[in-house]
């Protein structure tokens, strides 16, 4: 043997334990009835399951494909079915769960079609690569990296050695000698492989010198294939790839690096069989040789056990002494961790069981102090010092735990197990390591959350300063004209005609402008004039109306009834058409100059709030006969709706000629008449705001609850309190009863749209705000039930809470009701005045008096109000009955507000 | 007494130009803001939480630059206390309950079906970790969420729970053996190593 063999530095000589199951060849145990497969058996991303419940699946068939770069896929190790994709007890230290995919087997297996490549040495190297990747072949040593990645890392010429591992240093496990002794040809094959691939100058295997029959296969296998065997003395933890390499080659891989750093690569035999079986058969990775030891077992041995085999199943098959279980490890002696249970699956990782009796692995003995004896950094592989790191770890003191290397420490166990104190040392490092793990993660989560932090800072900063900008902007630019006026006020004189020139050159640009627009669109056409422009809107849009009614009476061909009536209104929309023309052909005839429509310009400044206001109110009450119309062309057959909706559109139709009037008379006659359609256009939004109203209102009695309940969290037992307290909730009790009154008698004439529509598709709008009313008034009532946990099992305080809860529940049912009946019954401006003071008998009482006395003068100025529209409609006769039905409701409200005070301080 | 003026006069030159060298080097060698406060700043967890009572991280670092008691982080801990006092050089103190307790990694999970989409716990979030927009669902970016529980209260339908971090596979780690007084078996009161 040339090789010079470069002894590492420590290792221990642990009995090795290998004779029980090294002398059986490998056995196939029966077909397990159902396979726990987890996404995860590997270093790096779980795999993403390609597969779903209830699939029927071939043996070798892909279940679950590679996730990012350091992945692997997971394939069926038997034909089956898939009955679940579930989180599972996995074989960790943690016994934690983790996702795995249940399979069930048909007892077929079944192969799958396999692609295995018939001459590796002519196919394309990528491809090669992909192959190995996509069988999920990893590391079978133990740390279980994709062999694939590795191979990948760095590019051929790099790589000039290729260490094969059969070093196999842990006791109890004989799952490699077995491999090199039974399938040495694989082996050697799936070594010429990774030549091809990688072309390294040299391939040395590795095997300690107590296998030497595996030792005899190998060098059988490789003779003439210029593939070195080299023996290395029998030594724990020879078996550990560095530990192999400098072994092997004297070379010491850099504690920032990793072996390809140095241009090694390192794979264990279990690994290049599997990479052979990936090209030459095309199998994926679905069965792996795993030693069965332990005492507790009849028949110690060596399966092919497929990948998810529970682990119960294999060792019934060699015969477990039940009793004399005591603990199952998974892995060697030194280094594995024991099972809680014992069906866990086989990973594509796990090269031993061991079942262990009570005297194999008796508890370990109680840890004595550290006498500083040393034989720990004798015995450390890695020249560490042990002794230091664990006095470091105890004290936590994480800084000289780095600089100590803890992190080169491979966690291998010779000092733990040379310990004449018995200290559990490697758990000490495999604690502290997780927790200098965790700090560096916070660390980092912390740098990260800070960038956020400091991003929206920044962000809002921005937005802030854009908003002041744009604000400054603003009052710069009034600023500016403000100035102006003023200079303008304080010299006419000088300023007029400097004034008038400016005017004179906007009225020539508007001219311009209207000119072009004339000259572009409708050539020919005189310039219209501002009042001109709105007539022709008004009538196309009546013309618009009036081809819906026809079409409507058209689609409707229900009982004549329905008919005559649709006919006259279309006949009272013919009517408006013609007078509408009629007007605007007036306007039109009179002279388009620039003068008359001054006056008109003129007029209006005087006027504009009202104008505004009877263009929106118009606007509106069109919008409503449009939407009357559209639940008449959606009602359709339904003859029980015609009538009501006939009506309603009827109603709609006059109150906007009515105000189509008014706005004609106000734009004619500057003035008072607004008043007039007041009660018009106050119906209409009333629906939609008493809603509100109600809403605020139940809002405020909530919080008129809560604050008296906290009032009386605070005072105690107070009974004066307890007993204002009670008073408070009869009242809010009142209120609510008025508040349901209130809900149920509201709404004007266009409420009659409402339930038309509301009976439609609109409803969703009021349902998610009843929906959020139910959810604050729930968590109005969590919060009152916390703060009672908070103050205890006061009984009184209890009834308190419950009475608020049942308010709760009233208010949601008073909502309900509101939105389910807006009523016919016509109610008046005041309506919501009457639930006002209603409400405000709720809060403290001196307060409730002015508010209530407010509330009253509120209702009183709407009747006055009401009065003075009246009085101001004066001849229209049309409007007067309306008007005073209105008033007369107005009245009653205010009584009954006062009335309401009367009681409030009675 | 030529000797004693020499010798004088020597060292006032040489006075001079080390004042000279170090005036310079004070120029030159400038150090811009407060670096400790960005080194205290930097250990702190950066969840922005204000149990400490300052309105953010940074503020609580500049007071503890100004001498401020350096135990006023729960989500931080004994380990940011720790740090702390190994960089200041003080005496580490543990945790002050009137702040709060530790507690295990948090992250904020708003139960979906509850939300209103109101907004709310948006614009409370310090971090932007709350996906959504109004009259919308809106949920928690788990790997943004600092767990500072800024955005429990605003919410007015209680819909946010703050549930710790589920452990792993992939975050779990080893736990540390019994402490040292546990070495004595009748010390264990039944507990095993």
């Amino acid at each position: 043997m040339s090789r010079q063999i470069h002894a590492f530095p420590g290792g221990v000589h642990p009995p090795e334990n290998k004779d029980q199951s090294s002398h059986n060849p490998i056995a196939l145990p029966p077909l397990p009835a159902e396979l726990t497969l987890p996404l995860n058996q590997h270093s790096g991303a779980p795999a993403k399951p390609v597969v779903s419940v209830g699939d029927k699946v071939l043996k070798g068939q892909l279940l679950a494909k590679a996730n990012g770069f350091v992945s692997a896929p997971v394939h069926a190790p038997t034909s089956g079915t898939i009955t679940a994709i579930e989180v599972c007890p996995v074989p960790h230290p943690s016994g934690l769960e983790e996702p795995c995919i249940i399979l069930q087997s048909d007892g077929e297996d079944r192969w799958a079609e396999l692609e295995p490549v018939t001459d590796y040495t002519a196919a394309a190297k990528d491809l090669l690569l992909q192959k190995i990747h996509d069988a999920g072949v990893v590391g079978l040593g133990g740390a279980g990296f994709p062999a694939a990645v590795k191979m990948a890392s760095r590019t051929e010429d790099k790589i000039h050695t290729v260490v094969v591992n059969g070093a196999e240093c842990e006791p109890y496990i004989t799952a490699d000698d077995r491999l090199m002794r039974e399938r040495a040809d694989k082996i050697v094959g799936g070594i010429l492989i990774l030549r091809h691939l990688l072309n390294p100058k040299e391939i040395i295997i590795g095997i300690e010198d107590n296998k030497p029959e595996a030792v005899d296969a190998m060098r059988a296998a490789c003779k003439g294939k210029n593939i070195e065997v080299a023996v290395v003395p029998t030594r724990y933890p020879s078996g550990d790839a560095q530990r192999l390499i400098y072994l092997l080659t004297g070379k010491e891989v850099p504690n920032d690096a990793r072996s390809v750093d140095i241009g090694i690569l390192c794979y264990n035999v279990g690994t290049l069989a599997a990479v052979h079986d990936a090209i030459v058969e095309g199998k994926p990775l679905i069965s792996r040789i795993t030693t069965l030891t332990g005492e507790a077992l009849k028949q110690p041995q060596n399966v092919e056990a497929l990948i998810g085999t529970p682990a119960d199943h294999l060792l019934e098959f060699s015969g477990l002494k039940k009793r004399k279980l005591h603990s199952l490890v998974l892995g060697g002696p030194m280094m594995g961790h024991t099972l809680e249970r014992t069906d866990m699956p086989v990973l594509k990782t796990t090269n031993c069981l061991i079942a262990a009796t009570w005297e194999e692995f008796p508890p370990a003995p109680t840890p004595q102090e550290c006498i500083r004896c040393g034989l720990c950094s004798e015995a450390c592989p890695v020249s560490l010092l042990p002794q230091q790191l664990y006095w470091h770890s105890k004290a936590e003191n994480h800084d000289q735990l780095n600089h100590h290397n803890l992190f080169d420490c491979i966690e291998c166990g010779a000092c733990a197990y040379v310990c004449p104190s018995a200290i559990p040392l490697v758990q000490y490092y495999r604690a502290s390591k997780g927790e200098i793990r965790q700090l560096q993660a916070k660390q980092q989560k912390a740098e990260y959350s800070k960038k956020r932090f400091e991003d929206r800072q920044a962000r809002l900063e921005a937005e802030k300063a854009a908003r002041e900008a744009k604000r400054k902007a603003n009052a710069e630019r009034a600023a500016q004209l403000k100035k102006e006026k003023a200079a303008a006020a304080a010299n006419p004189a000088a300023a007029k005609p400097e004034d008038s020139a400016k005017a004179d050159e906007v009225k020539a640009a508007l001219a311009r402008a209207t000119a072009r627009k004339a000259t572009e669109g409708k050539a020919g056409r005189p310039q219209l004039s501002a009042k001109q422009k709105e007539l022709k809107i008004q009538l196309s849009m009546v013309k618009a109306q009036l081809k819906k009614s026809e079409r409507a009476l058209a689609d409707a061909k229900g009982s004549e009834e329905t008919n005559a009536q649709l006919q006259t209104n279309i006949d009272k929309l013919k009517a408006q058409v013609a007078t509408l023309e009629k007007e605007f052909e007036q306007a039109a005839q009179a002279p388009v100059a620039a003068a008359p429509e001054q006056p008109a310009k003129k007029a209006k400044p005087v006027l504009n709030e009202q104008q505004k206001k009877l263009k929106i109110e118009s606007a509106m009450a069109r919008a409503a006969v449009k939407k009357a119309q559209r639940a008449l062309d959606e009602a359709g057959k339904s003859a029980a709706n015609i009538d009501e909706l006939k009506q309603t559109l009827q109603q709609a139709q006059t109150k906007a000629d009515e105000l189509e009037a008014a706005m004609k008379a106000a734009a004619d006659a500057p003035a008072p008449e607004p008043a007039a359609d007041k009660p018009v256009k106050k119906p209409k939004p009333a629906l939609s705001d008493a809603q509100k109203k109600l809403k605020i209102e139940a809002a405020m009695a909530r919080a008129a609850v809560k604050k008296a309940q906290r009032a009386l969290d605070e005072a105690g037992d107070t009974p004066e309190l307890k007993q204002a307290l009670q008073q408070a909730q009869e009242k809010a009790a009142e209120v609510e009863a008025a508040m349901q009154a209130a809900a149920e008698a509201p709404e004007p004439a266009p409420a009659e749209e409402k339930p038309a529509r509301k009976a439609k598709p609109v409803l969703s709008d009021a349902q998610k705000k009843l929906k959020i009313e139910a959810a604050m008034a729930r968590a109005a009532v969590k919060k009152a039930q916390r703060a009672l946990d908070e103050a205890g099992d006061d009984p009184e305080l209890k009834q308190a809470l419950q009475q608020a809860q049942a308010k709760a529940a009233e208010l949601e049912a008073a909502m309900q009701a509101a939105a389910e009946a807006p009523a016919p019954e016509p109610e008046p401006t005041p309506a919501p005045a009457a639930e006002k003071p209603a409400r405000k008998a709720k809060p403290v009482l001196s307060d409730e008096q002015k508010k209530l006395k407010i509330e009253a003068a509120m209702a009183r100025a709407a009747v006055k109000k009401a009065q003075r529209a009246l009085d101001d409609a004066g001849e229209d006769a049309a409007n007067i009955d309306e008007l005073k039905q209105t008033l007369q409701q107005a009245q009653a409200a205010a009584d009954a507000a006062a009335e309401a005070l009367d009681k409030a301080s009675a | 007494m030529e000797i004693v003026l020499y010798a004088v006069g020597a060292l006032l030159l040489l006075a001079l130009v080390c004042g000279a060298i170090l005036g310079f080097a004070s120029e030159r060698f400038k150090v811009e803001g407060d670096p400790i406060v960005d080194q205290i700043n930097a250990l702190l967890p950066q969840t922005q939480c204000g149990q400490c009572g300052h309105p953010g991280c940074r503020p609580y670092a500049e007071s503890i630059a100004n001498g401020e008691a350096i135990n006023r982080c729960p989500p931080g801990g004994q380990a940011t206390i720790n740090a702390l006092a190994d960089l200041l050089d003080v005496e580490a103190v543990p945790l002050d309950d009137e702040h709060g307790e530790e507690k295990p990694p948090m992250v904020a999970y708003i139960r979906e079906d509850e939300c209103i989409g109101c907004t709310k716990c948006i614009q409370a979030c310090p971090v932007d970790a709350i996906l959504g927009a109004a009259k919308q669902m809106h949920t928690v970016i788990v790997s943004e969420c600092t767990g500072c529980d800024l955005c429990v209260e605003p919410c007015p339908v209680d819909c946010i729970d703050m549930v710790p971090l589920e452990v792993t596979t992939r975050n779990w780690k080893w736990d540390k053996p019994l402490a040292p007084d546990m070495i004595i078996a009748t010390d264990r009161g039944g507990q095993t190593a």
